[in-house]
């Protein structure tokens, strides 16, 4: 088990170097020059722009460019961005942010989606199923977008009930409504997802073997339904936190939320390599971290998945 | 809850009343186009310690009858009718609560497939002990092992710590047994206990199974397929077909003289009853319209001498991980070397795990041996070109075990037999959809079957499909892995009969794998027997059935059900 771990996180460092590499790479391909955007309308002298070049290493050819990025990694100096300000103290400003929009959001999804597709799972056919399964599918086609604007201005604006928009004081609070709408189409997916699972399990044959044993229908569902049920699930939850941590832009931007979306967003619009190198690193990490969380769960959930050896 | 709950009133033991008593019982299935009768005037009796059997095939309603008196019917499924009595008490339309209580306690089972009936991420130990918990009895650590070793699984504290992956089909059947007596029930349901599993483990299974009922002096109602099986456990056979009894009495005498003409025919074509049928005819020269097809008048037959096959020294091993790049050496098939002859049957008899379908798939060219020949018609395999495997593809076809998975659903029975001939670019498209006519003629299909698709076929028929699927070609020698084991008895004995019928008349030579003796028995001239690998016997079907050399020839022998039931010589 222990070498399983160690394994996967000795993967890491292939995945680190490759997708730095790539997003460095396409950072560095951007058209037009980053100092000049910069400062927009009204140019500086040439000799501003030349040193502000060589501060930021931008005359020096692409390799050059990101062996200086690990160095400075490796000797845990992320350097300043185009502001001024350490990359390290904005990573650590954004990141808490989304990872509590993210937990919030995967909580909803994970706690309401597996509850409700466990209850539409086993009444099939009947009437909380149906309309669980049509609301789930207005969800899914509705734009995050246009959702989150929707509830925005119903319930943050005319309903009062929460701020319409976070800004700069972050409580778990005033994520709420943020992680609704971003936590929204994954719950629906959850919820089928869960559906599915469990009406297939139902059929299995252990599950009539359980209630021939003489057992209990809620001690059946409990044991032998839901733990089975919960496999593909959670797959499917590991993998979209890395999606929750990454592909907020679009909801940190409607509630104003000073996430990782916001920043990165605001990164690539300047060309500003580094920061964007450094954000996509630490999701790198995220990422291949929860899925090691998820192999890790799978293994707990599934006996059949050993990985020792 | 506690015993006292459920407890049965002792009288109706000493009245002579029967434990399980069902009459007039109706089943009916829900389906898109309105209500399905699965079930009609059912009757059944066990007096307690009795051990009855229900026979039939696939659909005949002997499971659904057995389901229905353990209250697990599937949800659209109902009683429509009729009376399930429990020493008195009707429990057809008892409500979900008593249902819980009785199951268990009052009424176990046995359900039929070990892979599938212990749930995978629960340690069988936790499967034990929550059925004991359920019905108030101990369920500690030691009660847990004391079930699992009194169903004869060894060192059961140890195994209750495993998981059912980690156990193998004979043992996982254990557990179940274990878990279905586990509240010394008065009732058990045992539906196909034995089925999935080698001959030689199921005959053990059966035999535990028997002691213990016997100890315990539990009632039996025992589901299967197999006449001989039934015969030789139960005190009582009741025979099912479409729903209805057709027929019910003591297993011998209804085996010596059944009436119904359905259990005739089942009487007749039960492998391991009349076993010796084709054989005899083929032998006398003589055919019987019901056994044997009428075979073509003086078929050209090529001289039975010469080898078609000759496998010499044939191994494979395989390589297992051990990790850390590690691997150890698995041998599958150990030095098997045999000839088949031109013309004949011959056929490779072993246990799962024997390597039997390995050597089937190397002689198909499926799987490259590790060393050793097959030699087809005088030339060495391995030193085919592409080209020649092509070549030799269309004179060596298989037929496959499951008629389910070997058809290509979306492909409808025309496109599939005539697949082979347009991959190998034989005649036109109207000499095509002649010579696939002519196939489905030759398994007795008819035409019309050619625009239909494989899910709209039964799997008799589909078989019949896979097989023509193979003559397409006019192939030489057929290889046939457990062709016929995933079929109902009748149907088996039409395609065994079909079989025959094809090899007389085209020549053919069939290399047919299976577990099966007693099918074995009916259609082979010549017998490996195969045990972890290795070639243990081989000889002519006779010799083999009539003097085996080896122990576990013999044992494979002795399990075949019904072996030793002595019937009248004008049955068997």
């Amino acid at each position: 088990m222990i070498q399983f771990v160690l394994r996967r996180l000795l993967q890491v460092i292939p995945v680190f170097l490759g997708t730095t590499l790539l997003v460095y790479f396409m950072v560095f391909a951007l058209p037009g020059d980053p100092i000049r955007a910069l400062f927009g309308d009204r140019p500086p002298s040439e000799a501003v722009i030349a040193q502000l070049r060589q501060q930021y290493n931008l005359d020096e050819p692409f390799w050059v460019q990101y062996g200086l990025f690990l160095k400075n990694l490796f000797t845990f100096n992320l350097g300043v961005d185009f502001t001024g300000q350490p990359i390290a103290d904005t990573l650590a400003r954004v990141f808490p942010v989304t990872a509590m929009l993210a937990i919030e959001a995967l909580i909803i999804q994970g706690v309401f989606g597996i509850a409700f597709g466990l209850v539409a799972g086993l009444r099939k056919g009947g009437f909380f199923d149906s309309t669980v399964l049509v609301l789930s599918l207005v969800v899914i086609a509705i734009p995050t977008f246009v959702l989150g604007f929707a509830l925005q201005l119903l319930i943050g604006v005319q309903l009062g009930w929460a701020k319409p928009t976070v800004g700069s004081n972050v409580t778990w609070g005033s994520l709420l409504l943020p992680a609704v709408v971003l936590g929204l189409v994954s719950f629906a997916y959850v919820l089928r997802l869960t559906r599915a699972s469990v009406i297939e399990n139902m059929n299995a044959d252990y599950v009539r073997t359980a209630t021939a044993k003489g057992l209990a229908r809620r001690q059946v569902v409990m044991t032998h339904v839901l733990r089975n049920s919960l496999i593909p699930v959670i797959t499917y939850l590991g993998a979209s936190l890395g999606a929750l941590m990454g592909g907020a832009i679009v909801t940190e931007a409607i509630f104003n939320v000073p996430g990782v979306g916001q920043k990165l967003y605001q990164a690539i619009l300047r060309s500003e390599g580094p920061t964007v190198v450094a954000i996509v690193s630490v999701l790198v990490l995220v990422f291949v971290l929860a899925n090691l969380l998820v192999d890790l769960l799978y293994a707990w959930l599934d006996p059949r998945i050993r990985y020792e050896n | 809850m506690t015993t006292s709950d459920v407890t049965i009133e002792e009288a109706g033991i000493q009245a002579g009343r029967p434990l399980l008593e069902i009459r007039d019982l109706a089943i009916s299935f829900k389906t898109g186009s309105g209500e399905v009768q699965a079930v009609r005037n059912a009757h059944l009796t066990i007096m307690p310690g009795e051990t009855v059997a229900i026979v039939g095939e696939s659909g005949s309603g002997k499971s659904t009858t057995a389901l229905a008196a353990i209250g697990l019917l599937p949800g659209n499924g109902r009683v429509a009718g009729g009376q399930i009595l429990l020493d008195g008490e009707d429990i057809a339309h008892a409500s979900e609560k008593r249902m819980i209580e009785l199951r268990g306690n009052i009424i176990g089972m046995v359900p039929q497939d070990p892979m599938s009936n212990l749930n995978p991420v629960w340690k069988i130990g936790d499967q034990v002990k929550e059925t004991l918990k359920a019905n108030g009895r101990p369920s500690g650590p030691d009660d847990v092992a004391k079930v699992l070793a009194q169903a004869g699984l060894p060192d059961a504290g140890r195994r209750a710590k495993q998981y059912p992956h980690e156990f193998s089909g004979g043992m996982r059947q254990r557990a179940l047994i274990a878990i279905g007596l586990s509240c010394q029930p008065r009732l058990l349901i045992a539906d196909e206990p034995t089925s999935a599993l080698d001959v030689t483990v199921q005959r053990q299974i059966l035999d535990h199974l028997e002691k213990m009922t016997d100890e315990l002096g539990t009632s039996v109602l025992l589901i299967t397929h197999d006449l001989g099986l039934a015969a030789e456990r139960a005190d009582k056979v009741v025979v099912m077909y479409r729903g209805n009894v057709v027929e019910a009495g003591p297993s011998l005498e209804l085996l010596q003289n059944p009436q119904h003409p359905y259990t005739q025919r089942l009487v007749a074509s039960a492998p391991s009853l009349a076993s010796r049928r084709i054989q005899v005819a083929k032998e006398l020269g003589v055919s019987t319209e019901e056994v044997l097809a009428p075979r073509g008048s003086a078929a050209v037959k090529p001289a039975l001498t010469e080898d078609v096959l000759q496998i010499q020294n044939l191994r494979k091993v395989f390589k297992m991980r051990a990790g850390f790049g590690k691997s150890t050496d698995f041998t599958a098939v150990d030095d098997v070397s045999f000839n088949v002859k031109r013309g004949t049957t011959t056929a490779i008899v072993g246990e799962s795990g024997s390597g039997k379908s390995t050597v089937a798939q190397m002689v198909l060219n499926l799987l490259e041996p590790t060393s050793g020949k097959i030699i087809f018609d005088g030339v060495d395999t391995s030193a085919l070109n592409t080209k020649e495997i092509f070549a030799f593809r269309r004179r060596v076809q298989p037929i496959f075990q499951d008629p389910y998975g070997s058809l290509d659903p979306m492909y409808n029975i025309y496109r599939t037999i005539e697949e082979p001939l347009r991959v190998h670019k034989i005649g036109d498209k109207a000499s095509r959809e002649k010579k696939v006519r002519e196939l489905l003629d030759q398994v007795s299909l008819p035409q019309s079957t050619m625009q239909r698709y494989p899910n709209e076929l039964s799997g008799g028929q589909r078989q019949r499909v896979a097989i023509a699927r193979a003559l397409a070609l006019d192939p030489e020698v057929i290889i046939c892995d457990e062709a016929v084991s995933a079929l109902d008895v009748l149907v088996q004995a039409q395609v065994l009969n079909l079989l025959a019928e094809l090899q007389s008349r085209l020549g053919l030579t069939y290399l047919f794998i299976t577990h099966d003796l007693a099918v074995v028995r009916q259609i082979a001239d010549h017998v490996c027997v195969m045990e972890k690998g290795k070639l243990v016997e081989t000889g002519s079907t006779d010799d083999v059935f009539e003097a085996p050399q080896r122990d576990y020839t013999k044992a494979l022998l002795n399990a075949i059900p019904g072996a030793r039931l002595m019937l009248p010589p004008e049955v068997a």
